[in-house]
C-alpha cells in the first residue's frame, strides 16, 4: 500500500512537515516494494482551498494512508471521503515514521483543527 | 440607492459605541434609514424598537453535481480557483465554505451537469422606529460571508429617504469595505484608550483606501491623555464630536434607549454632529 | 530552531511589548512580525539598514484587452461579484474582482487574461540577526497565507539560529491559526478584562489540535487584581501554565514610540518579563535531552 507523509525536502531523512496543506512536497512511500517519490504540493500557494487541493493531490497519488502532524477539516474531509487512514505521526525522520507505522506504533489522529481558510 | 446623504459609521473594535453613535444620528434625522450590516451580530433594532414587519431571505447559488451526468472529467476540479471542489471515488465533491459562488464550474462543465441551487445563507428584516425605517441583515450562524446580505441591503431598500445611516461591522476587513462603498461620509467612533488608538488607525487607513471623507467621534472620554485624540491631531481628522463617559449614558445603553430621547444636550450634540458631516460632504 | 510565539486575542493586550521585550532578553537572532494587517514590532526594534523586499501576490485578477474586447457584454454579465464595467471600454475593478475567471470562459474574443495582483510586500533584515516582516495592502483578504510566508521567509533565512520569536497577529481567525503551526511554545498574554478572559479561552481552544505548547500570562495585571486570579484559577483547572505577571507600566507607549523595549528600562516590568522569560524558556525546554 502507499503511504504519504508531508515533506519540506525532498530527503527521506528530512523532517515531517508541520503543515499538510501548504507543505512543499508529499513523501509517497510503496511499502510493496519500498519504492518511494516526492511529489510537489501545487497547493502551497494557494489562495484559499489549500488543503482540499493537498488533499485531492494526495488521493490521487493513491495513497491509502496518511501520516500527518496535524490536519485541518477540509483536508480531512477529503481523506475521509476516500476512506484514507489519517495517522499522527511523532518525532523523526520520514523513513523513521514510515518504520513506527509498520511496527504498529503510530496512534491514528484523533484531533482534526478548524483550517486555515485562507480565503 | 437614492438617498441624499449616505453616513456609514465605523470602529475598528467592538463595544466602542458604534451603534450608539449610528441609532441616535439616525433617529435625529429627518426621513432617516438606519442599515444594520453588523451582521453577525446586529443590534441597532434593540435600541430602534419595533415588531419584524417584513423579511426577506438571503440567498447564494452553491453548486450541485448531478453524478449521472457527470463522466468524471475533472475540468470543474481543474478550474476552481477557490479549491472548493474535489473528486473523490468517482464522486465530486463541493466545500461550500470555500465556494465563492461565481458559477464557474457550471459554466465550464462539458456535461452540463452543474446545477446550482440556493443556499439560505442570512436573511433581512425590516422594521419601523418613530421617523425611522430600520433594516436588520442578519447572517446565519457558521456562515463565513455577509457580503451578500449588505450587497442585496443596499440595491433594494427604496429611494426617497433624506439620510441613510449604516451601522457598519466592526474592524476592517472585506466586509466593512463592502458597507462604506456606497457612502458620502464616514464616521470613526474611537475610545480614549491605546487599542481605541490602534484600531482607529486601521479604520481610518480603510476610508483612506476609499477615499471617503471622514470624522471623528471620540466617545467615554475621560479628560485624560486620550491617544485617540492625539492619533486624530496628528493625521488631521476632525474630531466632530467628544462624549465623555457619564453613568447616566450608560445605563440608558444598558436600557436600550436613545439618548437623544432623554437628554436633551445630547440630543442637541447629535443634531449638531449631522449637521456638520452635511456641511463637511458639501465641501 | 525552537520557535515562539507570542498570540493575544484582541489588540492592545501587549504582545508586542513582551516579544519586543523577549528578543532583546534572550538576545534572538531570528524574530518576525507576522500581524501583516498592521505590523508594528519594526517600529520597536529599530532596524539599521534597509530590508530586502518582495511582492507578495494575490489570486490574480482579469484584465480585458481594450484591442480584443469586442464589446459583447457578456463577461459583465456573467461577472457576480460586479467587478466588470462599461465606462468608455469594459473595464475590471481590481478590488472587486475575486479572480474567479468566468468572464475568461465566456468572452468569444480571447480578450481577457488573467494578471499577478500585488497585495503585499515581504521584507526581511537581516544584519547579525534576521527579522522577517510583511504588510497586506489595505482591502485585501489572504492574511493567512502571507503569515506562512513571512515564516517561511524567516526560517529559510535563518538556519543556525537557537531561537525564533514569532510576534502573532490579533484575533483568533486564520492569520493566528497559521502563525500556530509549526511553533514549539505559544505564550499567550492576556489582560485582566472580561474580553481578555474570553479571548484567551478562544486562543487555548484554536491551539488545540497542534503540537505546540501553551503558557499564559497576564499584562498590565494590577490593573484588576480579581480579574487577574480568575485567569490563574482557569489556568490552574485547565493544566495550563502560568508563567508570569507584568505590571502596568505608563511608560510602555512612550518607550515603544521611543524605540524601546520595556526591557530596556529597569524596574518591575523589566523584572516580571525576566521571570517570564524564564518560566517559558523551562518549558520550552523541557523534555530535552
Amino acid at each position: 500500500m502507499r503511504i504519504g507523509i508531508p515533506a519540506e525536502v525532498k530527503d527521506i531523512n528530512g523532517p515531517v512537515s508541520n503543515n499538510f496543506g501548504r507543505t512543499q512536497y508529499y513523501f509517497i512511500y510503496d511499502d510493496s516494494n519500498e519504492n518511494y517519490e516526492f511529489i510537489s504540493n501545487d497547493a502551497a500557494n494557494s489562495q484559499g482551498g489549500a488543503g482540499v487541493k493537498a488533499a485531492q493531490l494526495v488521493v490521487d497519488s493513491k495513497a491509502e494512508i496518511v501520516i500527518t502532524p496535524q490536519l485541518g477539516e477540509n483536508a480531512a474531509a477529503v481523506l475521509n471521503a476516500a476512506n484514507v487512514q489519517i495517522y499522527k505521526c511523532e518525532d523523526g525522520t520520514l523513513m523513521e515514521n514510515i518504520k513506527l507505522l509498520k511496527d504498529g506504533r503510530l496512534t491514528l489522529l484523533s484531533s482534526i483543527h478548524k483550517g486555515y481558510h485562507g480565503h | 440607492m437614492d438617498t441624499n446623504l449616505k453616513i456609514a459609521v465605523l470602529s475598528g473594535k467592538g463595544g466602542t459605541g458604534k451603534t450608539f453613535v449610528a441609532s441616535n444620528l439616525a433617529k435625529i434625522a429627518n426621513r432617516a434609514v438606519y442599515l444594520d450590516c453588523d451582521v453577525e451580530e446586529p443590534n441597532g433594532h434593540l435600541f430602534l424598537k419595533g415588531p419584524v414587519l417584513e423579511a426577506f431571505d438571503v440567498d447564494l447559488p452553491m453548486p450541485e453535481v448531478n453524478l449521472d451526468l457527470c463522466d468524471n472529467c475533472r475540468k470543474c476540479v481543474d478550474f476552481c480557483a477557490f479549491n472548493a471542489l474535489a473528486l473523490i471515488s468517482g464522486r465530486v465533491k463541493v466545500f461550500d465554505k470555500i465556494c465563492h459562488s461565481c458559477g464557474g464550474c457550471k459554466v465550464i462543465c462539458p456535461q452540463n451537469a452543474i446545477e446550482e441551487y440556493n443556499k439560505n445563507i442570512g436573511k433581512i428584516e425590516r422594521r419601523h422606529y418613530d421617523n425611522v425605517d430600520v433594516y436588520t441583515g442578519i447572517l446565519n450562524p457558521g456562515e463565513e460571508s455577509g457580503t451578500s446580505i449588505i450587497k442585496k441591503m443596499m440595491t433594494t431598500i427604496p429611494s426617497g429617504y433624506e439620510t441613510a445611516i449604516i451601522d457598519s461591522p466592526p474592524g476592517s476587513a472585506c466586509i466593512v469595505m463592502d458597507s462604506i462603498e456606497d457612502a458620502d461620509y464616514c464616521v470613526l467612533v474611537a475610545e480614549p484608550t491605546t487599542f481605541g488608538a490602534h484600531n482607529l488607525r486601521m479604520v481610518h487607513e480603510l476610508t483612506k483606501v476609499f477615499n471617503k471623507p471622514c470624522g471623528a467621534v471620540l466617545n467615554k472620554t475621560n479628560g485624560e491623555e486620550d491617544p485617540s485624540r492625539i492619533y486624530c491631531m496628528d493625521n488631521n481628522v476632525p474630531i466632530l464630536l467628544d462624549i465623555p463617559w457619564r453613568k447616566d449614558i450608560s445605563d440608558y445603553i444598558a436600557e436600550g434607549s436613545l439618548v437623544v430621547e432623554k437628554d436633551k444636550e445630547l440630543s442637541e450634540s447629535f443634531a449638531a454632529l449631522l449637521e456638520r458631516i452635511s456641511q463637511e460632504v458639501q465641501k | 530552531m525552537k520557535k515562539i510565539l507570542i498570540l493575544s486575542g484582541k489588540g492592545g493586550t501587549g504582545k508586542t511589548t513582551l516579544s519586543s521585550s523577549l528578543i532583546r532578553l534572550l538576545d534572538a537572532k531570528a524574530y518576525a512580525d507576522c500581524d501583516v494587517d498592521a505590523p508594528n514590532l519594526h517600529l520597536v526594534m529599530e532596524e539599521e539598514n534597509e530590508p530586502l523586499k518582495s511582492d507578495f501576490l494575490g489570486l490574480p485578477a482579469a484584465y480585458i484587452d481594450p484591442a480584443k474586447c469586442i464589446s459583447c457584454d457578456l463577461c459583465r454579465q456573467n461577472c457576480r461579484f460586479d467587478a466588470i464595467t462599461n465606462i468608455n471600454g469594459y473595464i475590471v475593478n481590481d478590488h472587486a474582482c475575486e479572480g474567479c475567471k468566468v468572464c475568461t470562459l465566456v468572452c468569444p474574443s480571447d480578450a481577457i487574461e488573467m494578471v499577478p495582483r500585488v497585495i503585499g510586500h515581504l521584507s526581511l533584515y537581516k544584519n547579525g540577526h534576521v527579522f522577517s516582516t510583511a504588510e497586506l495592502k489595505m482591502g485585501s483578504g489572504n492574511s493567512g497565507l502571507l503569515v506562512t510566508e513571512v515564516k517561511k521567509h524567516l526560517y529559510v533565512n535563518s538556519k543556525n539560529a537557537d531561537i525564533a520569536i514569532i510576534d502573532g497577529s490579533p484575533g483568533i481567525g486564520c492569520p493566528v491559526i497559521a502563525s500556530i503551526s509549526g511553533v514549539d511554545l505559544v505564550i499567550l498574554v492576556s489582560e485582566p478584562t472580561i474580553s481578555g478572559f474570553n479571548d484567551m479561552e478562544r486562543i487555548i481552544k484554536t491551539s488545540e489540535g497542534f503540537p505546540a505548547k501553551v503558557a499564559v500570562c497576564v499584562n498590565k495585571f494590577d490593573l484588576h487584581l480579581e480579574n487577574t486570579e480568575k485567569i490563574i484559577s482557569y489556568c490552574s483547572e485547565n493544566g495550563i501554565p502560568f508563567v508570569g505577571t507584568i505590571p502596568f507600566d505608563k511608560d510602555a507607549s512612550s518607550l515603544i514610540n521611543q524605540g524601546k523595549t520595556l526591557a530596556d528600562k529597569d524596574g518591575p516590568a523589566r523584572d516580571s518579563i525576566i521571570k517570564i522569560m524564564e518560566r517559558s524558556m523551562k518549558i520550552l525546554n523541557e523534555g530535552d535531552n
